[in-house]
């Protein structure tokens, strides 16, 4: 002993378990429902769209380090995996495959790796990704079509079940509930025309509904989430706050513009449930680089994508607004973080 | 009733079991010690002996080198052999005082006892205080008459007294409260005398209900003492965070406990302060937690001041070949050691040896902002963005985001994902800061 080499540095000599590749791969864990919803919703199409995302993406992550000199560690790949998935659960299911290689390369390269590489891009990559998308590829990003059991119950007509569900396809064109909303109030249809088109809770809840391919079933996105908060990967404060004042925003406003509708009339329910708003809630608005750090800041973030998801979805051009609602508050994450520090220990004390 | 208080703080592997249930156990009297001139904060000591003079055991070899500054007394009998520079544990080479014990240890007569808590006068008993060189025994070793003196205007109402232990694999305290509560009690109460406080609080870690007990008993006859069982959290022993436990008092760091009524003293050195005062004994032991996997028979020892750490590894059954890390405190706070040519001082409160599989070599990952070391930070510092801005050399944001509230618990680093050195960044700032206004003083002097 008294001859060896003895290891000399800075405490703490205790670290916690965990890592950042740990937290990575728990998020690609808490995803896999969700992937596995929609290759049974969707079928052989999404597992097509979701591998070559994610080959995409992490490609994309690995020449960018070697473009940039540096190597490329666990936490890297990890968390271009997650990129990958994400681009591709936010396209839609008649989406072609290079469509959203082109996609997760664009949220990598540009969002992330211009912006200083991982832990310093200000915007959500596959947000980005998907925006880009958006705006490049505007018709194959809206041209939506029927889950494999909607198809299934239009080939075999049953008069009950059209009541309820009605995936009707007028001329060639398929419409998810949050467009079909949208095209009735440009329309100016009454309410309760609009009420009947749309699927119910339960069909929203599960998932079996025409949508972007991971967004559709809250259900199967919940139970990542729920594993994902088991773990402390992720808190409550943003997804709570996101959903509930996006909840409260469409009781107050989601039925104001319709023909017949009121202020306070509106469905929180379906304004959870229809669109994006779980998937954004639980799986991008809580990705910890591009959200505040501390519990206040967290709240004031959700409350903020709810807010402007409902503004878009009652007002805007669009049927969804959830990408531009975290989108731009991403771009305030250093201004809310800014204002809402820790209070510092013994900060009230008075002498 | 467990109290529980503060925010943030962490829950470490307490890893306490090795030595929990080892009694105390004297050292063996060392062959030669080595007492640093500077055991303690402030100003370091002035020698009064002289090369090749003989001295006793408790006679005193270095005088305060001022106000905030600690008396050091031999800790055997025996001649001064050198006074120069040696290996410190708190790095580089320090002036210190070598004794070569003559094996005889003859106790030296200088010190007389002065008396109890019932016939001493306040001033009395910090004056034996002083001369016995007695300073916080938690690991600081903040000298303790400098703590007894209030500021005139200020009227002590609680004397706290820590028994926490909250670092990991320690039980030195654990040990004392369990063996000696009566000492601990009768110390206690000659500090409260020391400044008039009204009533005197022990604060203990649920996990130790031994110690709660055995000290409750101690205390039993006298109302004004209580006794507490604090939730079991890293730092929980930290004197601002005690406090707040206790009773509910955030006081900020730039605060003296002091300056708010609050004297804060560790179990151990409280029973130094009986031995001081009611034995006439002075401050030339301590126990010792000598643990970690890397130790052969872990064990609590009452070790004689300045006993050079290689050879009381020795007396813990040696270490094993694969031995790695040497560390002087506990695992959270505590330093590490490139020699075992260092001696134990009054703060040191254990020695950890690690074996190659506990020492932890990570690289470190950029920050990913996922916020916990924000979160666990009994600080409530901003310490992810002020590790950042320590890292890319902007220490002038890490001063306006309070760095220098931050006491080095090394929570930050435990919980952080990235394994980034997120104390080691605060540190370094610290330090920066320091110097700059240190510059700037001297250039306004000028």
């Amino acid at each position: 002993m008294q001859n060896r080499f003895l290891v000399v540095c800075s405490s703490p000599h205790f670290r916690a378990k965990g890592s950042t590749a740990r937290i990575m791969f728990d998020v690609i864990i808490a995803l896999l429902p969700a992937a596995i919803g929609a290759w049974v919703f969707f079928r052989g199409r999404a597992l097509v769209v979701i591998i070559a995302s994610v080959a995409g993406a992490v490609s994309t992550e690995l020449i960018m380090l070697r473009v940039r000199k540096r190597k490329p560690t666990a936490a890297d790949i990890s968390s271009a995996t997650v990129t990958g998935i994400l681009v591709a659960f936010c396209v839609t299911s008649t989406f072609p495959w290079w469509g959203a290689v082109v996609g997760s390369a664009f949220g990598i390269a540009i969002a992330k790796h211009c912006f200083g590489g991982l832990g310093f891009n200000i915007f959500n990559p596959a947000l980005a990704g998907r925006i880009f998308l958006m705006h490049a590829y505007v018709a194959r990003m809206t041209s939506w079509e029927p889950t494999y059991f909607e198809t299934k119950e239009l080939s075999s007509p049953q008069p009950t079940h059209a009541a309820e569900a009605s995936p009707k396809v007028d001329g060639e064109t398929y419409a998810t509930p949050l467009g079909k909303v949208k095209e009735g109030i440009l329309q100016k249809r009454s309410t309760e025309e609009i009420e009947r088109g749309l699927p119910s809770y339960w069909r929203l809840f599960v998932g079996n509904r025409g949508g972007c391919l991971g967004e559709t079933s809250a259900l199967l996105l919940l139970a990542g989430a729920v594993y994902l908060l088991l773990r402390r990967v992720i808190g409550l404060h943003i997804p709570l706050s996101f959903l509930g004042s996006l909840g409260l925003f469409g009781w107050i406003f989601g039925a104001a513009p319709m023909v017949g509708g009121g202020v306070f009339r509106g469905d929180p329910l379906f304004h959870v449930l229809a669109g994006g708003a779980v998937l954004g809630a639980f799986f991008m608005a809580t990705d910890m680089v591009t959200s505040p750090m501390t519990p206040k800041g967290k709240v004031v973030f959700g409350c903020g994508c709810g807010l402007i998801t409902g503004l878009i979805r009652t007002w805007g051009g669009f049927p969804e607004g959830v990408s531009y609602s975290i989108f731009l508050m991403n771009m305030c994450v250093p201004l809310i973080d800014r204002f809402t520090m820790p209070r510092l220990f013994g900060a009230d004390f008075k002498k | 009733m467990v109290k529980t208080g503060f925010k943030g703080g962490v829950h470490p592997p307490y890893s306490k079991e090795g030595t929990r249930d080892r009694e105390i156990r004297k050292a063996a009297l060392p062959k030669i010690v080595r007492l640093p001139l500077q055991q303690h904060i402030g100003a370091p000591a002035n020698p009064v002996v002289k090369l090749g003079d003989h001295v006793k055991t408790g006679q005193l070899v270095a005088e305060p080198g001022g106000y905030v500054s600690a008396a050091i007394h031999s800790s055997v009998s025996g001649k001064i052999t050198a006074i120069r520079p040696f290996p410190h544990p708190l790095g580089s080479r320090m002036p210190a005082i070598e004794i070569e014990s003559d094996g005889w240890d003859t106790l030296s007569e200088d010190m007389p006892p002065v008396g109890d808590h019932l016939s001493l006068s306040p001033e009395q008993i910090v004056e034996a205080v002083h001369r016995a060189g007695i300073v916080g025994l938690g690991g600081a070793a903040f000298p303790t008459h400098v703590k007894l003196k209030p500021p005139q205007n200020v009227r002590i109402h609680t004397l706290v007294l820590n028994g926490a232990e909250c670092e990991p694999f320690l039980t030195c305290d654990f040990r004392l409260m369990v063996e000696r509560p009566n000492e601990i009690v009768q110390g206690a109460l000659l500090l409260k005398k020391a400044v008039s406080s009204e009533r005197i609080i022990v604060g203990v870690e649920a996990n130790k209900p031994e110690a709660i007990e055995s000290l409750s008993r101690a205390a039993a006859s006298y109302r004004e003492i209580s006794v507490e069982s604090l939730e079991v959290k890293y730092p929980q022993g930290s004197e601002l965070q005690l406090i707040k436990s206790l009773t509910g008092i955030e006081l900020p760091k730039s605060k003296l406990p002091l300056e708010a009524g609050f004297v804060v003293q560790n179990v151990g050195t409280a029973l130094a302060v009986f031995e001081a005062v009611v034995k006439g004994k002075p401050l030339y032991e301590r126990v010792v937690t000598i643990a970690g996997n890397g130790v052969k028979e872990p064990c609590n020892l009452l070790v004689r001041i300045g006993t050079l750490f290689g050879e009381l590894l020795e007396q813990a059954g040696g270490v094993l070949d694969d031995a790695a890390k040497l560390i002087v405190g506990g695992p959270m706070m505590g330093l590490t050691q490139h020699t075992l040519d260092v001696p134990v001082t009054k703060g040191t409160c254990g020695m950890l040896i690690f074996r190659e599989d506990q020492v932890e070599v990570a690289d470190a990952l950029v920050c990913i902002r996922c916020g916990r070391c924000e979160t666990y930070c009994p600080a409530g510092l901003p310490t992810a963005r002020i590790g950042l801005a320590a890292e890319f050399g902007k220490f002038n944001i890490a001063e306006s985001l309070d760095v220098m509230e931050c006491m080095e618990c090394g929570c930050c680093s435990y919980v952080c994902p990235s394994k980034r050195p997120m104390t080691h960044y605060m540190r370094a700032a610290k330090a920066e800061i320091m110097q700059k206004q240190q510059m700037e003083k001297a250039a306004s002097a000028k």
